[in-house]
């Protein structure tokens, strides 16, 4: 995990000398312990740094006043040292001064974490979308433009955890499928829940969303280095909320682009092999929802077209009753005001022409066309 | 209602102690009396105290180091909702009810509260509740595990320890109002003559607001958790979007009780700690008025101020703003109870006994926690903190620091009246450093933790965070070990095991409750004072 550089090494610096007390500890033991918040990786984390840092320091400054003042009269004012006591109780103008002056410092806070805010809020135009949903206990990573999804599990072994084997570098931080995004990209990201409220956090993008059963919540950030980030649930949501990491990896766009194309063929391979040989009927059954959901809409349940739009009637159609290469070739790459159809799977095709070539009375003498003749014609 | 009674002889409220009241346990069982009752209280406080605490270290022994070493997650769950009830509900607002019951009408010259019957039945209502709290780690399902504040819908999947929970809040809460409404009336009604309510001591304005919020809050409470009562066993669906509720909907009625409770905890220590900061500075309370005028302006901001603690939720950019807002406004009233105490101590002729170190303890430590609570306020930087240590460190700087300081500086203020006897100064200096110190270590560290994320409600994290919660854990074991030296500096005292304490041991002191011998007789008051 990202820790401390030198932003906030003036912190820590200060924060150890306070802590000298703890002498138990000795200073080299905590080399490697963690300070402040880890280092930002998007604007809104950024600014999140620094507005802490400056609320910060304003507070040290009001303490040190106050306290300052406190321990002087501790000292100065003991009836050891022979102070007499004053009897004032009261004096407005001190006190209207101490009224203002806290008013006036609170809004030298409010004023740039407000320009935080509208900047947090603003989830408009984003480079890409990805459904997040938290489950009992485990995330779930739906990249809906792209049609792949998948989800994420803590991936440390059970006997680190039951103290059976050392604990590696990321126990408790390390999952299976880590969700991917690519760098300098706005990404939207909308939270639910299928159970309980679950809150995911990346420290290092300044995001933490609560995810709720039935609603539907969003959040942004552009991730501006690659890298591996990590967060964890940050809602209790039952005996495994310690359990549930997030991990973010952020890769270069071209490798984003390569991985995303890899899940896309994962999907598609898992959808169907299309390497199945496939009965007519069944392909002819499964056709007719394939045509009814993506081809009738246009070219009518009755295949009869519409003559006015300039569709085609595929009944009778030398297409459809030709060879069916050239079917195919048309529902792949289209054909005049008709779309590609090549995001349907190769089972999905196959099985969409066999029902055209088999229904309204066509009789195609190459009646059944099976995936492996899509796969084949695909580019 | 107990009126003033007009027709007593003077002199014959001194002497009636042993008459009029069953000796033994019915003594405490039937008592009406504000002392006995008050003690009671105390008592209670500081059982559930220990109770609480041993549940507070079960959490710090499992944080030790990472890793699962000594119990369950989901028992180490039902350890910190428990922790964070028994607390709130049996330690905190008990010691505070304790205190009103002993002090109010010593320090407005009454007799006693105004419904004696019914002060009796509040405090016997407390101990059934803690009952039904630290039965539910017994039932089939073990305890409430969804945190004290008891999100759905986790806490509708919970076993039967969560309903012996809602009952307990039930029962809590109904002993809080009628003890609210008994501190109201006795304030409002038993006055001495010529004690206006600006003359009051400003322990009693703390209490008089306190009451209010009570009133206002507690119905509150119970209405979120019979909600979750009725969805949990009768198919209602308050919060639970597939029968068109909402699980948000439970946090925002949650923490409209809740933040004014975490005032509830605090005002009256604000109160005890006006008392005793002026008579060791021997110096008049530095602008009681505006003292008054704070109490009650954080008391009203303290009802706009609830979804702070929901920012995470997904609020609206109006709803962030507004919220931001109002919690940073309450940073001035607070402010200038601050700076009003230390204007007390300016100039003063100061002192250092126990009642005093804490009480400084409470003044540095408090502000420490208020300092984080307005960091907490400004919403992108919460977003970062929510739900992480940082967050435990700043409520238990205004809790323990803030809260249980005050008592304990209350405690050591008025156990020479309360029992006749000197507390030993030198074991309450020994408590007194033993406790701050301790206290820092235990808690610092966690502001650390929560910067660098870990979050709360875990039972293990990665080892980044391994230094700093073994020190955390060695400080909290330290703490609650110094708590002892607390109980023997009491029971010495109990034990009339010190110097006989004078009707006015304080030099500064001059309120009422000094003007009675000590220990206080059984009923005080009975002709009242006249206020000049």
């Amino acid at each position: 995990m990202v820790r401390n550089t030198s932003g906030d090494a003036t912190l820590r610096r200060s924060l150890i000398s306070g802590l000298a007390a703890l002498g138990a500890t000795s200073g080299t033991a905590f080399a490697d312990t963690a300070w402040n918040f880890q280092q930002p990786v998007s604007p809104i984390a950024q600014q999140q740094f620094d507005l802490h840092l400056y609320i910060f320091w304003i507070c040290v400054v009001i303490f040190i006043g106050v306290f300052g003042v406190m321990f002087y009269s501790l000292f100065k004012h003991r009836k050891s040292v022979g102070h007499q006591a004053a009897q004032f109780h009261e004096n407005t103008t001190v006190e209207v001064v101490w009224t203002i002056i806290p008013f006036l410092i609170l809004m030298v806070m409010a004023f740039p974490a407000t320009k935080t805010i509208l900047a947090m809020k603003d989830t408009s135009a984003p480079g890409m979308t990805i459904k997040v949903t938290g489950y009992q206990w485990k995330w779930n990573y739906d990249y809906m433009e792209q049609g792949f999804g998948f989800y994420s599990n803590l991936s440390t072994p059970l006997a680190q955890i039951e103290n059976r084997a050392p604990k590696g570098e990321n126990y408790l931080l390390e999952v299976d499928n880590p969700m991917v995004v690519p760098v300098d990209t706005k990404v939207r990201v909308l939270l639910t829940a299928g159970d309980v409220i679950h809150a995911w956090w990346v420290p290092a993008f300044g995001v933490k969303q609560d995810a709720i059963p039935g609603f539907v919540r969003d959040s942004w950030f552009t991730a501006e280095k690659v890298g591996i980030y990590r967060g964890q649930c940050a809602e209790l949501c039952g005996k495994e909320h310690g359990f549930m990491p997030v991990v973010v990896e952020v890769k270069s766009k071209d490798d984003y682009a390569k991985w995303a194309d890899e899940q896309k063929k994962k999907v598609a391979a898992a959808a169907d092999d299309p390497h199945k040989v496939w009965g007519g009927p069944d392909l002819v059954a499964r056709g007719e929802k394939v045509f009814n959901d993506n081809c009738a809409a246009c070219h009518q349940a009755t295949g009869t077209g519409n003559a006015a739009a300039k569709i085609p009637a595929l009944v009778a159609d030398a297409v459809v009753l030709g060879p069916s290469v050239a079917q195919i070739d048309t529902v792949l790459n289209g054909r005049n005001g008709m779309p590609s159809w090549k995001q349907l799977s190769d089972t999905d095709i196959a099985a969409a022409i066999t029902y055209t070539r088999n229904s309204w009375g066509n009789k195609a003498a190459e009646a059944v066309v099976q995936p492996a003749q899509v796969l084949a014609e695909r580019k | 209602m107990s009126s003033v009674p007009h027709d007593h002889v003077a002199g014959h409220g001194h002497d009636d102690a042993h008459i009029h009241h069953p000796s033994g346990i019915m003594r405490w069982v039937m008592t009406t009396n504000h002392k006995d009752i008050g003690t009671l209280y105390l008592w209670f406080s500081f059982t559930m105290f220990m109770v609480g605490g041993v549940m507070a270290l079960t959490i710090r022994s499992e944080l030790f180091e990472p890793g699962l070493q000594i119990v369950e997650p989901e028992f180490f769950n039902s350890m910190t909702s428990l922790h964070g009830l028994i607390m709130i509900f049996g330690a905190i607002m008990p010691a505070a009810v304790g205190f009103a019951n002993w002090m109010i009408p010593m320090l407005i010259g009454a007799p006693d509260m105004a419904f004696a019957r019914m002060n009796n039945w509040s405090f016997w209502l407390l101990p059934p509740a803690a009952i039904l709290l630290i039965l539910s780690l017994f039932v089939p399902g073990g305890g409430p595990a969804a945190g004290w504040t008891m999100y759905p819908p986790l806490s509708v999947e919970m076993g039967m320890g969560m309903d012996l929970t809602i009952f307990a809040v039930h029962i809590m809460g109904a002993s809080s109002i009628m003890g609210s409404i008994n501190i109201i009336t006795t304030i409002l009604n038993l006055r001495a003559p010529g004690m206006t309510l600006m003359k009051m001591p400003l322990f009693c304005w703390a209490w008089l607001i306190t009451a209010y919020l009570l009133i206002a809050v507690m119905p509150v409470l119970a209405g979120a958790v019979t909600m979750l009562l009725t969805d949990r066993h009768f198919g209602t669906s308050f919060f639970n979007a597939a029968g068109g509720g909402d699980p948000v909907l439970f946090q925002h009625v949650f923490w409209f009780f809740g933040h004014p409770e975490v005032y509830i905890l605090i005002l009256p220590a604000f109160g005890i700690i006006s008392e005793v900061i002026p008579v060791f500075s021997r110096k008049p309370l530095f602008g009681y008025a505006s003292m008054v005028y704070a109490l009650a302006a954080i008391a009203i901001l303290s009802f706009l101020v609830w979804a702070h603690h929901m920012f995470t939720t997904g609020l609206p950019t109006a709803g962030l703003l507004f919220y931001m807002y109002v919690t940073m406004l309450i940073a001035v009233p607070t402010g200038v109870k601050v700076f009003n105490w230390v204007a007390t101590m300016w100039r003063g002729s100061i002192t250092f006994e126990a009642p005093m170190l804490f009480a400084l303890g409470f003044l540095f430590l408090f502000t420490l926690g208020g300092f984080t609570g307005l960091v907490l306020a400004i919403v992108p930087v919460d977003i970062q903190l929510q739900d992480t240590y940082y967050v435990v460190a700043h409520f238990h700087y205004v809790m323990v620091a803030g809260s249980l300081f005050a008592f304990f500086s209350g405690t050591y203020y008025w156990i020479p009246k309360w029992t006749g006897t000197m507390y030993d100064e030198r074991i309450a200096k020994i408590h007194f450093w033993s406790s701050l110190i301790a206290f820092n270590v235990a808690f610092f560290p966690m502001h650390f933790l929560g910067l660098a994320g870990m979050p709360r409600r875990i039972p293990d994290y990665s080892q980044q965070f391994t230094d700093w919660n073994m020190v955390s854990t060695i400080g909290a074991f330290w703490f609650g070990l110094s708590q002892l030296i607390f109980l023997y500096a009491v029971l010495k005292c109990i034990a009339h095991k010190g110097a006989k304490a004078p009707a006015k041991p304080w030099e500064g002191a001059n309120t009422l409750e000094w003007t009675l011998p000590s220990p206080a007789p059984y009923h005080t008051f009975e002709i009242p004072p006249v206020i000049k």
